[in-house]
C-alpha cells in the first residue's frame, strides 16, 4: 500500500491514473480488511476531489464510495478528514460523470448503519442540502442520472428524520412538488425511460415530509390538486411494468387524503374513484393502502360516503371480503363501518347484494370476528337496515 | 387501469369542496382513524423499491470499471512551453494537463492537486509578508478545506492534521519549506528504484526542501532508466529528449501568482 500510495501521488499523470485504477479495483473487494488497508490513501483521494481531471476525479469518487460502503472504520476516518466540505465543493463541478459519482458516494455515507445522528447533522449543517436540491431538479441540463442520484440522497436524509424542518425551510417541498408535476407531464408525453428511478425517491420524500407535524407551511405548499392527478397518472403508467411504484404512490395518496378534505373531495369530483377501485384486486400492500385511502375519504362524512356509494364501492368491497388476507378483510370491515355509520341506506344495499354471506365466512376468525358481529348487530339487522328514503321522509313531513 | 378521459393537469375551474363532518374517535371494536404514515429508513415498506434501485446501481458500477478504449488520434505534444510529453489520446492529454499544468505556481512552477493547496503554498512560500506576520500571529492555515484553524508553525499544523484530521504524518502535500529556495535540480540525486517520487528519498536535499506538492523535476518517466545518472538540468535535458520523454515542465501553464490571492481576499 505504501508503494501504491507513492504511485498515487506521482508527478507522472499517467502513473497517478493507473494507481487510481488499482485503488478502484481494490475498493471493489468484499473483504472489509482490504478496504481498511486502503486507509492510507483516503487523504489523497479527498484532496484529489478538488482536481480538474474528470476521469481521474470520477475514479477517486467511486473508490471513496466503495471504501465507505465496506467499512465503518473508513467512514469514521473520512469524516474528520473533511469529506463533507470536500463534497460540497466537488458538487460544484459541471461534469456530469463526477456529479453522478458523487451521487453514488454520498448515499454510502448517508446510509451508514451507524448512528445517523453522527453524519447527518454534519451534512445538514453544510452546503450539501442546497446543492442536492439544485441537482435534483437538473434533469434537463445534466441528464436524468444526476437527478436520480441526488433524489436518492435526499430520500436517505429525509427518511432518517433528523431535521426535516431545516430542509423544509430550504424549499425542499416546493422543489419536489414542481419536479413531480414535471415528471407527470413527461408521462403524459410518453417520455418515461428510466423515470421510475427518479420518481420513487421523490414520492418517498414528499410522503415523509407531509407526515411531519411542523411546520404548517409544508402542508400548505402541498395543497395542489394537480398532485392528485399526477399520482394517478403514475399509477396507470407503471402498474404493469414497475408495480412497486404503485404502493409508493398510494402512500403519498394516503398522506394527502388523511387530513385534508380538499384531496378527498377532488378524488371524487375528478372521477378518480373507479381507477382506485381497480387497484383493489392487486396484492396485499396495494390493496390495503387503497382501502385505507377509501377509509380516509369515508371518514370525512356523509357527503363523501354518498359519493362512494353512488360510484359503486360496495361491489368492490364484496370482492375484497372474499380474500384470505386478514388485514385486507379487516380494513374492508372498517370501511363498511364508516359507510354504514354515515349512510344507512348503504347497509340495506349491502344486504341486498348478499353481504351477510360475504361476512359470514369471517365470523369465526379471531382478528375479525368482533368487527363482523358489530356490523351485523348494529347495521345489518333487518329492521335497523330499513333505509329512510328521501321521498318518504319529505312525504312524512308534509302536512297530511 | 382506466382514467377518465380528458383528465388533464390544468384545472380550469374551482372545484367544489364537499362538506366535511368533524372527526370523531372510532367506535369500538372499530379502530380506523385517518393518519399520515411516516416510514423510517429501515422500514420493510421500502424493500421493493430498494431492490430495484440496487439492481440499477450494480449495472452502473460495472460500467465505471471498464476502461473504455479511447479513440486514438495522431500523436501530438503538450503545448506548454518546455513540456515535451506526447499523447495519442485526447483524454490522456486532458488528464496530464489537469494534473501538472493546472494549479501551477508561477513562481516556482510546482503544480498542486487543488487551488486551495496552491493558494496556501503561494502564501507561505512566496509572500514576503507572510514570515513577518507569522511571527506575530498564527498564520499557517489547516490544509483541510472547511477547517478554519491556523497555527504558529508548519509543525503545529502538521500535528493538527495528524491528530484531528487523521492525516498520514508523511502527507505528501505538506512538506515544510527549507530556508533555501531551490530553482534548479542538484546534480547529486539518488533515486529509489521502486518509486519515482517518494518520501524515502531523503538523501536528496532537493526533495526535502521541496514544498507541499509534487516537484516535477524530481521525477523521471521511467524509473528503470537510472543508467543515465543524475537528473539533467533544463539545458542538458534537451539532449536526452529522444531517450527520456520526461515530464520535466517549466512552462507557464494555468499558473497563478500572488496577485490572484490578493484578488480573492
Amino acid at each position: 500500500m505504501r508503494v501504491l500510495t507513492g504511485l498515487f501521488t506521482s508527478s507522472l499523470a499517467d502513473v497517478r491514473m493507473e494507481a487510481a485504477r488499482c485503488l478502484h479495483e481494490l475498493s471493489h473487494s468484499n473483504d472489509p480488511a482490504v478496504a481498511e488497508a486502503c486507509l492510507p490513501a483516503t487523504s489523497y483521494l479527498l484532496t484529489y476531489l478538488s482536481g480538474h481531471s474528470v476521469e481521474f476525479t470520477e475514479l477517486c469518487v467511486y473508490t471513496l464510495g466503495n471504501l465507505a460502503v465496506e467499512s465503518e472504520t473508513v467512514r469514521k476516518q473520512l469524516l474528520p478528514q473533511g469529506i463533507i466540505p470536500a463534497l460540497a465543493s466537488c458538487l460544484q463541478s459541471p461534469h456530469v460523470a463526477v456529479l453522478e459519482g458523487l451521487g453514488y458516494l454520498l448515499p454510502q455515507l448517508l446510509q451508514a448503519t451507524e448512528d445517523p445522528a453522527t453524519i447527518l447533522p454534519l451534512v445538514l449543517d453544510s452546503a450539501l442540502p442546497l446543492h442536492m436540491l439544485r441537482l435534483v431538479s437538473s434533469n434537463l441540463e445534466l441528464g436524468m442520472g444526476v437527478a436520480v442520484e441526488f433524489a436518492w440522497c435526499l430520500h436517505y436524509v429525509v427518511c432518517s428524520h433528523v431535521n426535516n424542518g431545516l430542509l423544509i425551510s430550504q424549499g425542499i417541498v416546493s422543489t419536489l412538488v414542481l419536479l413531480l408535476l414535471d415528471l407527470a407531464s413527461a408521462v403524459v408525453e410518453g417520455a418515461t425511460e428510466g423515470l421510475e428511478l427518479l420518481l420513487c425517491p421523490v414520492l418517498r420524500c414528499l410522503s415523509n415530509l407531509l407526515a411531519e407535524d411542523e411546520p404548517e407551511s409544508c402542508k400548505v405548499q402541498m395543497q395542489d390538486e394537480r398532485l392528485l392527478v399526477a399520482v394517478f397518472l403514475f399509477m396507470q403508467r407503471f402498474l404493469q411494468q414497475h408495480p412497486f411504484l404503485v404502493q409508493e404512490c398510494l402512500w403519498l395518496l394516503n398522506n394527502l387524503t388523511a387530513d385534508e378534505p380538499i384531496f378527498c373531495s377532488a378524488l371524487l369530483t375528478l372521477d378518480l374513484l373507479p381507477a382506485l377501485l381497480q387497484l383493489l384486486p392487486c396484492s396485499g400492500t396495494v390493496t390495503l393502502l387503497a382501502l385505507t385511502v377509501l377509509c380516509n375519504v369515508a371518514e370525512k362524512g356523509p357527503a363523501y360516503c354518498r359519493q362512494l356509494h353512488q360510484k359503486a364501492v360496495l361491489p368492490s368491497l364484496l370482492s375484497t371480503l372474499a380474500l384470505s388476507d386478514a388485514q385486507v378483510v379487516g380494513q374492508s370491515l372498517e370501511l363498511l363501518h364508516l359507510l354504514f355509520l354515515h349512510l344507512p341506506e348503504a347497509a340495506a344495499d349491502f344486504l341486498s347484494q348478499a353481504g351477510l354471506q360475504a361476512l359470514a365466512q369471517h365470523r369465526d376468525n379471531p382478528p375479525l370476528q368482533e368487527r363482523v358481529r358489530a356490523l351485523e348487530e348494529r347495521y345489518l339487522q333487518p329492521a335497523a337496515a330499513t333505509p329512510v328514503s328521501p321521498i318518504r321522509a319529505s312525504a312524512a313531513a308534509l302536512p297530511s | 387501469m382506466l382514467l377518465p378521459p380528458g383528465l388533464s393537469l390544468s384545472l380550469q375551474a374551482e372545484r367544489p369542496l364537499l362538506p366535511v363532518r368533524p372527526r370523531s374517535p372510532p367506535r369500538a371494536p372499530f379502530c380506523f382513524s385517518a393518519r399520515r404514515l411516516r416510514f423510517h429508513r429501515q422500514h420493510e415498506f421500502f424493500e421493493d423499491g430498494d431492490i430495484h434501485r440496487h439492481l440499477y446501481l450494480q449495472d452502473i458500477l460495472t460500467n465505471v470499471t471498464e476502461v473504455t478504449e479511447r479513440s486514438k488520434v495522431s500523436e501530438f505534444s503538450c503545448h506548454i512551453v518546455g513540456c515535451c510529453q506526447v499523447f495519442d489520446t485526447l483524454e490522456g492529454y486532458e488528464h496530464h494537463y489537469n494534473t501538472l499544468h493546472r494549479n501551477m505556481c508561477s513562481f516556482c512552477k510546482r503544480s498542486f492537486p487543488s487551488g486551495h493547496l496552491l493558494d496556501t503554498h503561494i502564501l507561505e512560500w512566496h509572500d514576503s509578508l507572510f514570515q513577518i506576520m507569522a511571527e506575530k500571529q498564527n498564520m499557517y492555515q489547516c490544509l483541510v478545506e472547511g477547517c478554519a484553524e491556523k497555527f504558529k508553525s508548519s509543525k503545529d499544523r502538521k500535528d493538527h492534521l495528524v491528530k484531528v484530521h487523521l492525516y498520514p504524518s508523511d502527507f505528501r502535500f505538506d512538506r515544510p519549506k527549507k530556508a533555501k529556495s531551490i530553482k534548479h535540480s542538484k546534480p547529486h540525486f539518488k533515486r529509489d528504484v521502486s518509486v519515482p517520487m517518494d518520501v524515502n528519498v531523503e538523501t536528496c536535499e532537493q526533495s526535502q526542501a521541496d514544498s507541499m506538492e509534487i516537484c516535477p523535476s524530481e521525477s523521471t518517466e521511467n524509473p528503470t532508466q537510472l543508467a543515465s545518472g543524475p537528473i539533467p538540468s533544463v539545458q542538458e535535458k534537451q539532449l536526452y529528449k529522444s531517450r527520456i520523454p520526461s515530464t520535466v515542465c517549466f512552462g507557464q501553464g494555468a499558473s497563478r501568482g500572488f496577485k490572484s490571492l490578493k484578488k480573492k481576499a
